[in-house]
């Protein structure tokens, strides 16, 4: 008495599947932004945006982005509302993250238009600004891939960034800034030793050996900057580095002073993520270093040394984590601040994960946090009536947004967090 | 190559797990390791492939002592191991897992995959074992990673190959598959081990068995001087029964009436799809499958642990589609999972606080905000004695029990109160032969006293012993049902790998 089932097709029946449910959400998201654009950015604008692409004396001059406010408002407003419908319309399995994130840009762009309204804004300076400020997040968020690619959680990142600005600093007044550099990369290094021996040899757990060594830094480094350099202030007057101007292709307009003329630590950035892409990647290191990350027993079966695997890889991160410390005070001030990182290892992981623990993306994930970075210091300038405390705060938001709501189902290297206990 | 051990013990801490061990194994055999779980084959396996090291005795290869101070080097001395648990990265190619430590390489350590392709294909065609080296690890099902497994034995050029439990995620028809790989490679003149608490496997595949039991050799011998009867006593120590005994079947009213039901995994991919299921009062209905074909969603879907995404549960006449986990215990549901670690117990907790996880509420166990814990410990202590689970105290973790004993702590919280039905997932997996008998009694009795009764087990000698009625799940979807007193294995094997959709 056998009974066979016939096979029926699939697509023809509704499903409440998850993705359905994100569809809808996003929908309502778009939806709201039309709103606000419409509303708000909508309400009291004026006159013409105009955008500041070349200086006057470049070489190759572009002519200002003039862009009439009102009509544009209402343009953004409209395209908005019509992707949130249509996600309702077709149940909108597909391109749901694209539309959301097209839709989050569209209301960024108009939110500029906006605050320019009636003034005029360098639109290449902002850029300019991108790409300098996402320089510590992205080294951050490449250490930490290198550190959670053999399954290390390393939330120490943000005290191996500010151990850096702040060797950087001190070694930098003293030697001048290649020997600050090499000096801060030295100590990232060794704070990555640190970890590696905590959370591997010792299986301290590694939020806590993170938290510890970040409380650790922030100490030593907050009572020596209140203290000595008080008395002392040669010991924080560090040289820094100038920008760099790559022949020829520096003088093209916007993308020019955009991406090639910066200084080492943005080349350096590029570098290290293209090196770590083809080591993570391409190379027989490589390979093994991520199947100790998705299964270190397995790995260990194949001769594989998990704890040397570990250990070699959490101190690179540490040096990356350390040149980008560096930034802060050699690539920037010259000088040390108080907690001057002020989260950015943090920000840096949550660009890990939006960059699903590739270098490559936490690059761009950095490169979107740097926008939002950039955006409020020079909004700041424009006499927006948003008052600047809230400015300050769009580098996290963006953080929360984009964690929270835009990453999807990331996932993970398996091991992530684990300690490996041998036998 | 011939490889010898001697007097191989281990320890771990207080535990001995292997005692005194003598074992050979030579080139063109196969030698069937034969021994209930936790006799200590694994561990005497990973003794000989390099992961733990014994403290006593020695390794011989060709008669010449070795030592191994890591995996590495008993691969390299041609000892190759294929785990129990697949030590396949999911997320790699199957190229990329068969290199992994012997990686072929080119300038700045560049990894160089086409020639892993090339070398996995050669052993692909030597062999006949069809992979794509190209298709992620996860992609696969597990007939096919094991495939991978011996590849990558092979692509280290092992001449001693061990096989820990080869044959647990596989159906029937793979099974014959991976024997015909198995004799092939004996054939080949490789020395190979194979593991196994399966009588009737290694009687098929061995030339030669040792029976392993509480660690130490308590037997063995060529495989035509043995029958199944004796090496069931020799690894369990006392006589063993097969049978399970039934009241002839006669079933009462409509319990459970699954209708047209739909869930999804985590992913959205669809799990169970469209299933119609009755059980009735008295029955025991058992779900053959290979694992991952839906039925652990199909089993959260029944006792509410997971959306259901289409389609209707009712418990008699009620509908129950979206009750709580709660409800349904209320209702009379007992749910034995199939992850006991995981799902079925608290392994940090203690024996008592485990039996009343499902009842702590109750007025009999708490007033208020306060538990009754004199209530509860003598409530634990009646029922593990009710139950045979064997420990000193009710104050003891579980953690610190056998799995047939955590298993009985299971059963004996789900069975110990008023129940009209039971739902038990792979309710023996992994137990000895001793707590396989006593769970099945208890299941059997369940059915005896009027409950309904759905099991799903992946073993299918389980489901054939048990069940009064069978369906076999095939990719979400019920795909045959056979009489359970007149079902035939073969049959049944066939539609679990597909042949009947």
């Amino acid at each position: 008495m056998t009974q066979i089932a016939d096979p029926v097709q699939l697509q023809a029946r509704k499903l409440d599947t998850g993705k359905v449910r994100q569809a809808r959400i996003s929908g309502w998201a778009l939806l709201g932004l039309a709103a606000l654009v419409a509303f708000v950015f909508g309400q009291d604008v004026v006159g013409d945006a105009t955008f500041r692409l070349s200086r006057p004396n470049d070489p190759l001059a572009l002519p200002n982005l003039v862009i009439p406010a009102l009509p544009f408002t209402y343009i953004v407003a409209a395209i908005l509302a019509f992707l949130g419908v249509r996600l309702f319309l077709q149940g909108g399995v597909r391109w749901t993250s694209l539309a959301l994130g097209f839709g989050l840009f569209l209301a960024v762009a108009a939110f500029l238009v906006w605050a320019t309204a009636g003034k005029s804004f360098s639109l290449t300076g902002m850029l300019q600004a991108t790409v300098v400020r996402a320089v510590p997040i992205a080294l951050g968020g490449l250490a930490g891939v290198l550190s959670e690619r053999v399954a290390v959680v390393n939330i120490a990142i943000e005290g191996m960034l500010l151990a850096g600005a702040f060797t950087g600093a001190l070694i930098g007044s003293l030697l001048g800034g290649l020997g600050g550099l090499f000096a801060a990369v030295a100590v990232g290094g060794l704070f990555g030793f640190i970890l590696a021996a905590l959370v591997v040899t010792y299986r301290v757990d590694q939020i806590i050996a993170g938290v510890v060594i970040n409380l650790f830094v922030l100490g030593v480094t907050s009572y020596v900057s209140s203290q000595v350099y008080q008395e002392h202030r040669f010991l924080n007057n560090a040289p820094v580095f100038a920008p760099v101007k790559i022949p020829v292709l520096g003088d093209l307009p916007v993308i020019g002073p955009v991406l090639f003329y910066q200084n080492i630590f943005v080349y350096g950035a590029v570098i290290m993520v293209a090196v770590a892409t083809y080591y993570l990647f391409h190379t027989r290191m490589g390979l093994r270093a991520r199947a100790v990350g998705e299964h270190p027993r397995a790995a260990d079966t194949l001769g594989i040394n998990v704890y040397r695997t570990r250990y070699v890889n959490v101190t690179v991160a540490g040096m990356v984590a350390g040149f980008g410390g560096a930034w802060f005070t050699l690539g920037s001030v010259g000088r040390f601040d108080e907690n001057m990182t002020g989260g950015r290892g943090y920000i840096g992981l949550a660009a890990m994960i939006f960059g699903r623990w590739h270098p490559v993306g936490a690059l761009m994930a950095a490169l979107v946090f740097g926008f939002a970075d950039s955006l409020q210091q020079k909004l700041a300038l424009l006499n927006t009536p948003i008052p600047s405390e809230f400015l300050a705060m769009s580098p996290y938001i963006a953080t929360i947004v984009l964690v929270a709501g835009l990453i999807g189902r990331a996932r993970p290297p398996a091991a992530d967090g684990k300690a490996y206990v041998k036998e | 190559m011939d490889v010898e051990l001697r007097g191989i013990t281990k320890r771990f801490g207080s535990v001995t797990a292997n005692r005194d061990v003598d074992l050979k194994v030579t080139s063109g055999e196969v030698l069937g390791l034969l021994g209930e779980n936790g006799a200590g084959k694994s561990t005497l396996m990973n003794v000989l492939c390099g992961l733990y090291s014994a403290d006593e005795g020695e390794i011989l290869i060709d008669g010449k002592p070795v030592a191994f101070a890591g995996p590495g080097e008993a691969i390299a001395a041609g000892i190759g191991m294929v785990h129990q648990h697949f030590m396949l990265i999911p997320v790699f190619t199957v190229a990329e897992n068969v290199v992994l430590g012997v990686e072929p390489t080119g300038r700045f350590d560049h990894l160089d995959l086409r020639r892993a392709r090339e070398q996995v294909r050669a052993i692909n065609d030597d062999y006949g074992l069809e992979v794509d080296p190209d298709a992620l690890v996860e992609n696969l099902p597990v007939g096919i990673q094991q495939r991978v497994e011996i590849i990558k034995v092979l692509f280290r050029s092992a001449d001693v190959v061990i096989f820990d439990e080869p044959t647990a995620v596989l159906t029937p028809q793979e099974v014959e598959d991976f024997f015909n790989i198995v004799k092939g490679l004996r054939d080949d003149g490789k020395a190979i081990v194979f593991i196994t608490h399966k009588l009737n496997e290694i009687l098929e595949i061995a030339d030669r068995i040792s029976v392993l039991r509480a660690g130490e050799i308590v037997g063995g011998g060529e495989v035509g001087e043995l029958n199944a009867a004796e090496l069931a006593e020799l690894m369990v120590g006392r006589p063993v029964s097969f049978d399970v005994k039934k009241t002839p079947f006669d079933p009462g009213e409509v319990l459970l009436e699954v209708e047209d039901l739909t869930v999804l995994r985590d992913n959205d991919d669809l799990a169970v799809d469209r299933i119609d299921l009755t059980v009735r009062r008295g029955e025991i209905v058992g779900i053959a499958g290979v694992q991952g074909n839906g039925q652990s969603p199909l089993i959260e879907a029944l006792t509410g642990l997971r959306r259901v995404a289409g389609g209707t549960v009712r418990f008699k006449g009620r509908d129950i589609t979206h009750a709580s986990a709660r409800d349904r215990h209320k209702m009379g549901f007992a749910h034995i999972p199939e992850d006991r670690q995981r799902t079925g117990l608290i392994p940090a907790f203690t024996i008592a606080e485990n039996m009343v996880l499902d009842s702590y509420y109750e007025d009999r166990f708490s007033a208020g905000p306060n538990m009754r814990w004199s209530a509860v410990n003598a409530a634990a202590a009646q029922a593990a004695a009710d139950f045979d689970v064997r420990t000193k105290s009710v104050f003891n973790t579980v953690a610190t029990l056998s799995g047939g004993n955590q298993q009985k702590v299971i059963v004996a919280r789900e069975l110990s109160r008023d129940t009209e039905f039971l739902i038990a997932a792979q309710p023996t997996r992994g137990l000895d032969i001793g707590s396989i008998e006593y769970i099945h009694s208890r299941i059997v009795e369940a059915r005896e006293e009027g409950d309904g009764v759905l099991i799903v087990s992946s073993e299918l000698d389980e489901i054939m012993a048990l069940s009064d009625r069978i369906l076999v799940m095939f990719k979400g979807r019920i795909v045959a049902e056979y009489d359970g007193a007149s079902a035939e294995k073969g049959v049944v094997g066939l539609a679990m790998a597909g042949a009947a959709a």
